[in-house]
């Protein structure tokens, strides 16, 4: 995908923005509400058209809404209802029928974890069961690419435990999987790469235990006379080397000394900190 | 599976999501059939009256299990973001809406056989004169009244407001298009009101294929709901909304 732009009327959702995910891989979108994730995503399956840039999904321009890509992309929508008054197991045996190669529909809700529910309506789950069927019926046509958008969002932590396991089993599954989420510790937990989203555009990308550093980059602290002296350092080599060798020319010690890389959250919090004021 | 089967399963999925709801079967489904009964009993006395009831009934039927079903339906399963889940399925668009107004369709033509049946039956009135222009009528009413109700849904904003909306239509319109009384004693303002509008022709148009009699013209009646049919269809396929 490469500079996408999408407008509502003069309104910007989505301004430049480029990224490529790989085969088997968890790309994760990671931003704040309103930066412009969902209309990413809505565009990548073909529910929405581009205002400019170009797209390609599977090797398919997903605004044509070819059949052939239908087939083999599985989509978790933020919020999307289901006949209330069929079962479990009657949904997801419906909705495999529309596929070449449909999975087996109780092998699919087993997993999703949702195989002592099979029998039930669906206006009878909880929430969180509710997704898991969302998550059967996006499974159900044994896609390669599966798009979930905010998959844990209004979870209990428990719920969200589940939902990352089924995850996790897709990617042993060799499934790529595109997920836009809103919770830095879901993207940190199941993501392979991240890109930080911030109004349409990616500000930072990588995977998330390497994501850049920023202007924060490392942080060297050590104490000195029952003191934390801390130094920020986007070249940690020089200034330990520095340190060290000052101490040593001293005849001290660099007591309790760290290096410590921001951490996820310290990056998305100082790349997203200034929404506000641009 | 070919587009063929899967509008054959949507088809049957709707089957049973229809008998599942008891409260909307009823709304749709047994409601003309009580008024029916209701009135024929209580005041239509002699055979003019219960030769204008079994057919003006017949259309209300069409009218409820189709522009109503489909207008509040489908204004549910966009609201609920149904409509959107399938558009994101290889599911082909005319499959999934064969298979969804096919459901209503067969809706209208139960409605319309019980309706005649029960008039038989029940009241003495004789089977149809001409069950050929009976089943033509139906289908011609069945295309109307649905795409107008799939045409309409565009414009109801939620599933909150879905019965308020249809309910202002249907109502008024049963009681000007010749349903209960001939549409002939209405004061003439009314009168062409419902003129204008198609339901008063379809049961024109079925009151010509049930009583015979020759007071209706059939072919302004086919020609009335025909461009009506027209010019929904238009509407409904131009301005459809999956979300």
């Amino acid at each position: 995908m490469t500079d996408l732009h999408k407008a509502y009327g003069p309104v910007e959702a989505v301004r430049g923005l480029s990224f490529e995910v790989e085969r088997g891989e968890v790309f994760g979108l990671l931003g704040p509400n309103g930066a412009g994730k969902t209309t990413t995503v809505e565009i990548l399956e073909g529910y929405r058209r581009r205002s400019a840039g170009e797209v390609r999904v599977l090797g398919h321009d997903p605004a044509t809404r070819d059949r052939d890509l239908q087939q083999r992309v599985g989509i978790v929508l933020q919020s999307c209802g289901i006949y209330p008054r069929v079962t479990v197991r009657e949904a997801v045996r419906h909705f495999g029928k529309a596929y070449d190669h449909p999975r087996d529909a109780d092998e699919t809700i087993e997993l999703v974890g949702l195989g002592e529910k099979a029998d039930a309506r669906t206006k009878e789950l909880s929430g969180g069961q509710r997704r898991r069927l969302d998550l059967a019926l996006a499974l159900v046509g044994d896609p390669e690419l599966v798009f979930l958008d905010e998959p844990t969002t209004g979870f209990d932590p428990a719920a969200r435990r589940t939902a990352w396991g089924v995850v996790r089993a897709l990617k042993e599954l060799g499934k790529t999987v595109l997920l836009t989420t809103h919770y830095l510790d879901e993207a940190q937990e199941l993501a392979d790469r991240v890109a930080i989203v911030k109004e349409g555009r990616i500000v930072a990308e990588g995977p998330p235990d390497q994501l850049g550093p920023g202007s924060s980059g490392y942080r060297v602290s050590y104490l000195s006379g029952g003191n934390r002296v801390e130094h920020q350092t986007d070249d940690p080599t020089e200034l330990l080397h520095r340190l060290t060798r000052d101490a040593i020319a001293r005849g001290e010690r660099l007591d309790g000394l760290e290096v410590t890389r921001p951490t996820l959250e310290e990056v998305y919090l100082e790349l997203t900190a200034d929404a506000d004021s641009t | 599976m070919n587009p063929m089967g899967l509008a054959w399963e949507q088809f049957r999925l709707e089957r049973k999501l229809f008998w599942r709801n008891p409260s909307a079967a009823f709304f749709n489904f047994l409601l003309p059939l009580l008024l029916l009964v209701l009135i024929a009993t209580a005041f239509a006395t002699d055979d003019t009256e219960l030769e204008i009831l079994i057919p003006g009934i017949a259309g209300m039927g069409v009218l409820a299990t189709t522009f109503t079903a489909l207008a509040y339906n489908l204004t549910w399963l966009r609201d609920e973001g149904v409509l959107k889940r399938i558009r994101g399925t290889p599911m082909p668009a005319g499959a999934y809406l064969a298979g969804f107004i096919g459901s209503a369709t067969l809706n209208a033509i139960l409605q319309v056989t019980l309706v005649v049946t029960i008039g038989n039956l029940l009241y003495g009135v004789d089977w149809p004169q001409d069950p050929l222009m009976l089943a033509g009528f139906t289908l011609l009413g069945v295309i109307c009244f649905a795409a107008l109700g799939v045409a309409f849904s565009h414009i109801i904003p939620n599933e909150e407001a879905a019965p308020a909306y249809t309910n202002a239509i249907f109502l008024p319109v049963i009681f000007i298009s010749g349903v209960f009384y001939s549409a002939n004693e209405l004061p003439e303002a009314l009168k062409v009101v419902a003129e204008a509008l198609p339901l008063k022709h379809l049961v024109d148009g079925l009151s010509e294929a049930i009583v015979g009699g020759g007071s209706a013209d059939v072919g302004t009646a086919a020609l009335v709901v025909a461009a009506w049919a027209a010019v929904a269809l238009f509407l409904a396929v131009r301005f459809f909304r999956w979300e």
